[in-house]
């Protein structure tokens, strides 16, 4: 696998807190419960910092980047 | 190999042969045959190479290739084999019929793939209702002195979950049938952080045959792409509902005439269960029982469950009642799954009963549950409904307004 990072989600730790949501909107919206919905694509190189803070933030520690789909 | 007691190509291989022989541990092994020993590495890693040359695949529903299950387990320190005899899906029972009838083959396979991972147990967790049968089987063998590995048995959690791997293994461990994330993989850090294989007793019970007959034998039923044999329950609108022994790529037709035939016009099928999909029953008859046969219907052999829906019953009242028992088998760990199946089963109830269901937000909610939970339980709820929608959809009843 070359290149891509991913946002993941673990969905067992998760608790709808929310914040990523609110630091990272470009990639990360909430659904209809709370929930985030990561977006399927490549973290665009961009967004990579401000995608490591937020998985830095999350309190339940369910976000992280993944190298590789 | 020893010569095939069991003739390449016919069956059953793994339910009793018609009239039965003799039951216990003797009839077994003059059915059979004893299993080879593996004593050392060569022989282990050339019984892997053989069951990956047999192509057998997991029977549980995931169809996982077993060799390649085996060899990750056989790399790590230390493993433990836990064989799965949860069977939670409410339709199957091949694996308790399987347990019932040929209990020394599943633990023949138990012991077989820990020797072959270099595991000193096996953790057999069964369904409750074949409990003493297996511990019976397990007590004749300590007396035989047959298995140089320890066989352990648990009773199996009961629930839908229950039987998903990490479920298993979390219920072995602490009592408490929940998934757990992934990774780290089971074959990597399982039961006890232990590296583990999770395998389905019918699994076991091939391998254990494999490991008698080899690939060749295996390869005699079934598709080239596709081999061997699978146990298969039909129930619903058939004559004679039960469990069936049928090479993979049997016409679906052909499967339903091996349960006594349909005992009404069909409407519809549900292929896999709770977690299958519904296809229109015309269109799948002539369709192989097979991945690649029904890959196009977006359907797959999974665990092998076909239940036969009669015209006249209400798919959709089918689908809701299922649908609200998945929302009900949550583990509970997942806000998606929570959350969003509950909603759901009240959109396809609504829909069932004609109440004004609003489709647009139910595709909306489909679309926000798939795939978002630490298991697959959402994603099989999310493809039943949608199956649901697609063959049960031209009876839709539209709302006042015409719907969205």
């Amino acid at each position: 696998m070359t290149g891509g990072t991913w946002l993941r989600v673990d969905f067992i730790a998760c608790d709808g807190r929310g914040l990523c949501a609110e630091a990272l909107p470009e990639l990360i919206t909430l659904d209809d419960w709370g929930f985030p919905i990561v977006s399927g694509q490549a973290l665009p190189p961009r967004l990579l910092a401000d995608a490591r803070a937020t998985v830095r933030a999350c309190p339940r520690l369910a976000l992280r980047l993944d190298a590789g789909r | 190999m020893t010569a095939g007691l069991v003739l390449a190509g016919t069956l059953p291989r793994l339910l009793p042969p018609e009239p039965p022989g003799l039951a216990g541990l003797a009839g077994h092994t003059a059915r059979y045959g004893p299993p080879p020993a593996v004593p050392g590495r060569r022989q282990r890693d050339a019984l892997i190479a053989e069951v990956g040359l047999a192509g057998l695949t997991g029977r549980g529903g995931a169809g996982f290739p077993t060799a390649r299950k085996l060899a990750a387990v056989a790399a790590g320190h230390a493993p433990v084999v836990v064989a799965n005899g949860t069977e939670g899906e409410p339709v199957s029972v091949k694996d308790r019929v399987l347990m019932a009838c040929s209990p020394h083959l599943v633990l023949d396979g138990a012991v077989l793939a820990a020797e072959v991972t270099g595991a000193a147990k096996a953790v057999i967790v069964v369904h409750r209702d074949v409990r003493e049968i297996i511990d019976e089987a397990v007590a004749e063998r300590a007396r035989a002195r047959t298995d140089r590995v320890r066989l352990e048995v648990r009773t199996a959690a009961q629930g839908f979950v229950a039987g998903q791997a990490s479920a298993v293994v979390q219920w072995v461990q602490r009592g408490v049938p929940a998934p757990t994330a992934t990774p780290p993989r089971l074959a990597q850090r399982g039961l006890r952080g232990a590296p583990t294989l999770v395998q389905n007793v019918e699994t076991l019970a091939h391998l254990a045959l494999i490991a008698r007959y080899g690939a060749a034998w295996f390869r005699a039923a079934g598709t080239p792409d596709e081999p061997g044999s699978m146990l298969v329950t039909v129930v619903g609108a058939v004559r004679e509902p039960g469990v069936r022994e049928v090479a993979i790529g049997t016409p679906v037709g052909q499967l339903l005439d091996l349960a006594g035939g349909a005992s009404a016009p069909l409407q519809a099928l549900l292929i896999g269960g709770y977690f299958g999909i519904w296809v229109d029953a015309a269109g799948a008859l002539a369709r192989p029982f097979s991945s690649a046969g029904l890959a196009d219907l977006g359907a797959g052999p999974g665990a092998g469950l076909i239940v036969a829906l009669p015209v006249g019953a209400c798919g959709l009242s089918e689908t809701a009642r299922m649908m609200r028992y998945l929302a009900g088998e949550s583990a509970g760990q997942c806000g998606p799954c929570v959350f969003g199946l509950p909603a759901i089963a009240g959109q396809v109830e609504r829909l069932a009963e004609g109440r004004g269901a609003d489709l647009g937000l139910l595709r909306r909610w489909l679309g926000q549950v798939d795939g978002r939970g630490g298991c697959a339980h959402p994603d099989g709820a999310v493809r039943l409904v949608r199956s649901a929608l697609r063959t049960f959809g031209p009876e839709l009843p539209m709302p006042p307004g015409g719907g969205r």
